[in-house]
């Protein structure tokens, strides 16, 4: 597959014209490969990049309320899934896997967690990794500005849960004015401008960014294992820095559907599931316009914790304890308030879907190119289960994910999901995950 | 306005400066080092610097007229403590970008033409054109403070030939040395903390820490932040390689004023303080507790803690049970107190002692304690309990099963108005007593303060019975608790062991746990509890600055 950006191929076309002149240059390679809707030319067989993003949510959803009634295309949602009704040909649901726990303790929200974020059930209350996304990040997104973006919407940077080999927090940017602001502002080079003038400033620190680069090997030396590894993290994420430095310094190649959104301001955060979910539909168009003007191919969108503690202003409750200390309405035959913010949560990923499907990319949408993996930490969060636990993805993954179905599993791990999702991706595995979570069986019936 | 370290001055015309304005308020210093056997010791750590270490270090070197726009990336706790955590944690690209930005804005300022004579010693013969030797003078000076140790030849010739090429990319000598000082800001070497070892000639076969490595230590101990020229200087003639010279900086930084911000950032770290970035409660139920509140809680505590244990010298075990504090008029009527503002001052801080019937006991009852392990909407007795037997006990509190069948809690018997009530399911159905047995009765104590810090004494209409018990030793409310926990032996012991795994950024070893059992505890108390001794037994002895190889170090230098 190719990737719109070659960085060898555009340090050719600039060499000889950054003597600190204003130049204007001519576009890239690429341009010749794309049509005025920026969708690839049939003759090439070239498409858009694999995009990724995973979605989160906390405390699960009520079993025997979500699932379709029926085993493979889905005709028709459980009452928790209704606010995706919209989407229900572009999602797939999958029930009746779960977390094989080894004889390892259940820790609460944290094993289901963890062991569906990285294929292995934790031993202790320690973080394992990698998460999925930065494996996906690593094969997908690593010649653009952002190898993955966070965001959370709880207004706490700690909901996040994307760890790095070495474990590595990537906390989410709790702010959609700062992210508009690291995404938008004055480093931001538009892909659609018509002209192109490299800025010398942007050269000069090349040079100071390599000289702090050259300082590895000498600190390397006096380092152990442990504390080389975070070093290591450390001169990845230097590289990232120098990546960016180099992708201003380049005409990116034409992106029809990229569009600057508005100036966002700073905003008011908080659990309050209305104030919440305002945050969550800035953010989900974020990532939307991010996506589409290819400054990431990942994102992390968490709508709300782990220990879920969205609330209802006024209310003393949280989402989290009255999961635990409601009691089941008799008629109803589910706790009616946890319910309430379990459909939020539904609608939330409705608002996600809707971002991503209103920006057309030629007779399709950036949902159609997407690949998103729904993960939360419990299967039935009044009793901390970690049987059936929902998952969920949505999008055609560049047509390589049939959608509009209901896989109903029988116990087999999590992982299924996630081997299907990177084998979607073109990661080159086979298996994935450890001990009885391991799996080198994908979900063929919604690959294409 | 702080003052900065002078860059255009020598190191030894600053160290005088820095020592001038070190008597502020004397510590009666009068602790020598404890004794340690030769295995008490620890591995080197590498360390990313803390938020609030950053933001200490720029201040000082650049003074606080330069601004510092940038977000950093959420610390990290690990074994109850940031400091901890530091020893563990990275640098994310969203992260180092983030460094970078503020790197290149501080730089902005600092060459910009306006600020020029104020931090930079020298001129270029032509300003568009590189100058290395001016170059060289400003990059060494900053880089010494930042790196806290001098550059190395190699370092110091990398940025200045990285500044010189920028120079010529740009035509502008002030903007290359710009970007050369913001390479010195990104650097890993300014970023981590990174202790060196070497072999201790003193005591053949023994290691230690380097001198620049033993100055940041004990600077970014008594101080949280970077050693100021003065202990610099130390390292470099060698001083604090000997203990008559640990012994003058030691007590030299103790009776700076200083120590009010490295006393303030402990117990920032170790209340966990922190939290209070993200602490919201219902703001139609609790109205006054806004952004502000939070902020004087959070001080009212800090405030405190300065006052009692460096102004007065106070006993540690007092904070427990003191009614003396300080309070604004926000946090009065928090409290439900009046306090007017002096002068009209809304912000003022004024002294206050809390009356006995006030129900106030130490910092317990503190809104900083009791709103920060709290819901957002109501209080809970189990997370104050775990806090208490966590933050100040060292103790460990499992964390719930999973898989629990909570029927019994939708019982409407347990539905009561009081959370002691609601509560009762869990001390009776086994699976979750064992650990709320252990926590409630400590959180129960507190329930005469809302989650919001405010005093009541009835639940929805219904008194609340605040009695419980803490191993063994009962109480009727909030300032028993006080008297228990002033009593207890685990809180004085988890002070020294988090103090000391704070100084040395990691988790004691097996034989420092030994040694501060058996040796720094009773010296703790032979001090009468006193905070800023326990920081000199500490500092003063060899184990602080002995390096023993931890034994998954070991392992892998053999293989």
């Amino acid at each position: 597959m190719s990737t719109v950006s070659n960085l060898a191929s555009r340090r050719r076309v600039l060499k000889g014209v950054m003597g600190g002149a204003a130049v204007t240059v001519g576009l890239p390679f690429l341009d010749c490969f794309l049509n005025t809707n920026g969708t690839a030319l049939a003759a090439t067989g070239k498409k858009l990049p694999d995009i990724y993003s995973t979605w989160y949510w906390g405390l699960g959803l009520n079993p025997g309320r979500w699932e379709p009634p029926t085993d493979g295309p889905i005709t028709e949602l459980g009452p928790e899934t209704k606010p995706l009704e919209q989407f229900k040909d572009r999602i797939n649901l999958y029930s009746g896997l779960k977390v094989h726990l080894d004889g390892r303790p259940a820790i609460t929200h944290f094993t289901g967690n963890m062991s569906v974020l990285t294929g292995t059930t934790p031993r202790s209350s320690a973080v394992v990794t990698p998460t999925i996304d930065t494996l996906i990040a690593d094969h997908i997104s690593s010649t653009v500005r952002y190898k993955s973006l966070e965001m959370t919407s709880t207004g706490n940077p700690k909901h996040m849960y994307s760890f790095r080999s070495g474990g590595v927090f990537q906390p989410g940017e709790a702010d959609p004015s700062a992210m508009y602001a690291r995404l938008f502002g004055p480093e931001f080079v538009d892909p659609n401008a018509a002209d192109f003038t490299p800025d010398p400033a942007v050269m000069a620190r090349q040079s100071v960014l390599s000289a702090v680069r050259d300082q590895r090997k000498s600190l390397e030396k006096s380092v152990g294992a442990a504390d080389r590894a975070r070093l290591d993290e450390y001169f990845t994420s230097l590289r990232q820095i120098e990546q960016q430095v180099e992708l201003q310094l380049q005409k990116p190649a034409p992106l029809e559907a990229c569009t600057i959104p508005g100036a966002i301001g700073e905003q008011p955060v908080g659990t309050e599931v209305e104030q919440l979910t305002a945050t969550h539909k800035l953010n989900a168009q974020l990532a939307a316009y991010a996506l589409a003007c290819d400054q990431t191919r990942v994102v992390n969108l968490v709508y709300n914790d782990m220990t879920s503690s969205l609330r209802r202003e006024g209310s003393q409750m949280v989402h989290h304890i009255y999961t635990h200390e409601e009691a089941i309405d008799e008629e109803l035959g589910y706790q009616p308030n946890a319910t309430f913010f379990v459909t939020r949560c539904m609608m939330g990923l409705a608002d996600y879907l809707a971002a991503l499907d209103s920006i057309r990319e030629g007779d399709k949408t950036l949902l159609d190119r997407i690949l998103i993996y729904g993960i939360t930490d419990t299967g039935y969060a009044k009793v901390h289960s970690v049987e059936n636990m929902p998952q969920i993805t949505a999008g055609g993954a560049n047509g390589r994910i049939k959608t509009g179905i209901h896989y109903a599993g029988k116990g087999d791990p999590t992982t299924r999901v996630g081997l299907t999702v990177q084998q979607a991706l073109g990661l080159p595995i086979n298996s994935w995950g450890t001990d009885s979570m391991a799996t080198s069986k994908t979900i063929t019936e919604v690959l294409a | 306005m702080k003052k900065s370290f002078e860059l255009k001055g020598t190191l030894a015309a600053v160290a005088v400066v820095a020592l001038a304005g070190c008597s502020q308020s004397e510590v009666a210093v009068v602790s020598t080092g404890i004794e340690s056997p030769s295995e008490v010791g620890g591995p080197v750590v590498m360390s990313r610097l803390t938020e609030d270490q950053y933001r200490n270090i720029i201040e000082d070197v650049f003074g606080s007229s330069v601004t510092l726009g940038g977000r950093f990336e959420p610390d990290n706790r690990v074994d109850h403590l940031i400091r901890v955590g530091a020893g563990q944690a990275s640098v994310t690209a969203a992260g180092l970008e983030q460094y970078d930005k503020m790197a290149r804005s501080l730089a902005d300022q600092i060459v910009a033409e306006e600020n020029r004579a104020q931090y930079i010693a020298c001129a270029p013969a032509d300003a568009t054109k590189p100058d290395s030797a001016c170059a060289s003078q400003v990059l060494s000076r900053v880089g010494e403070l930042l790196f806290r140790r001098p550059l190395t030849d190699t370092e110091l010739n990398e940025f200045v030939t990285a500044s010189a090429t920028a120079t010529q990319r740009v035509d502008d000598f002030y903007h290359g040395l710009g970007l050369g000082l913001a390479g010195l800001l990104s650097s890993p070497q300014f970023l981590f903390r990174h202790e060196i070892s070497e072999p201790d000639p003193n005591n053949p076969g023994q290691m230690r820490l380097d001198a620049y490595s033993k100055a940041s230590r004990l600077s970014f101990f008594l101080w949280n932040t970077a050693p100021d020229p003065a202990l610099l200087a130390a390292a470099e003639n060698g001083e604090l390689h000997t203990q008559a010279g640990v012994q003058r900086q030691v007590n030299r930084m103790l009776n700076s004023p200083l120590l009010e911000e490295g006393v303030r950032a402990f117990f920032t770290d170790m209340l966990e303080f922190d939290r209070f970035d993200t602490l919201a409660k219902d703001a139609t139920i609790y109205p006054k507790f806004t952004f502000a509140a939070a902020d004087d809680a959070r001080e009212q505590t800090l405030k405190t803690i300065v006052d009692h244990l460096i102004d007065k010298n106070g006993d540690y075990r007092d904070l427990f049970t003191t009614r003396d504090t300080f309070l604004t008029p926000l946090l009065g009527s928090m409290y439900r107190v009046p306090l007017l503002a002096p002068d009209g001052l809304p912000d003022a801080w004024v002294s206050y002692e809390f009356d006995q019937d006030d129900g106030q006991a130490g910092i317990l009852t503190h809104a900083s304690f009791v709103a920060l392990h709290s819901h957002p909407g109501r209080s809970s007795p189990t997370l104050r309990g775990k806090a208490l037997r966590e933050v100040l006990m060292c103790q460990i509190v499992p964390d719930p099963p999973g898989d629990v069948d909570f029927t019994d809690f939708e019982d409407p018997d347990h539905s009561g108005p009081t959370v002691r009530i609601r509560l009762t399911a869990h001390s009776t159905e086994p699976m979750c007593a064992g650990c709320h047995k252990i926590t409630d009765p400590m959180g129960l104590a507190l329930e005469n303060f809302d989650t919001a810090g405010g005093y009541r004494t009835t639940e929805n209409g219904v008194p609340i019975d605040t009695s419980g018990e803490l191993d063994g030793a009962k109480f009727a409310d909030a300032s028993g608790l006080g008297q228990v926990l002033h009593d207890s032996p685990a809180v004085t012991n988890c002070l020294v062991n988090r103090v000391y795994a704070y100084a040395t950024g990691r988790k004691a070893t097996k034989a420092e746990e030994e040694w501060l059992r058996s040796s720094v505890k009773d010296r703790f108390a032979a001090d009468g509890y006193n905070v800023p001794q326990l920081l000199k037994a500490i500092a003063t002895s060899e184990a602080f600055y002995r390096v023993v190889p931890s034994e998954a170090a070991m392992a892998s230098a053999q293989h």
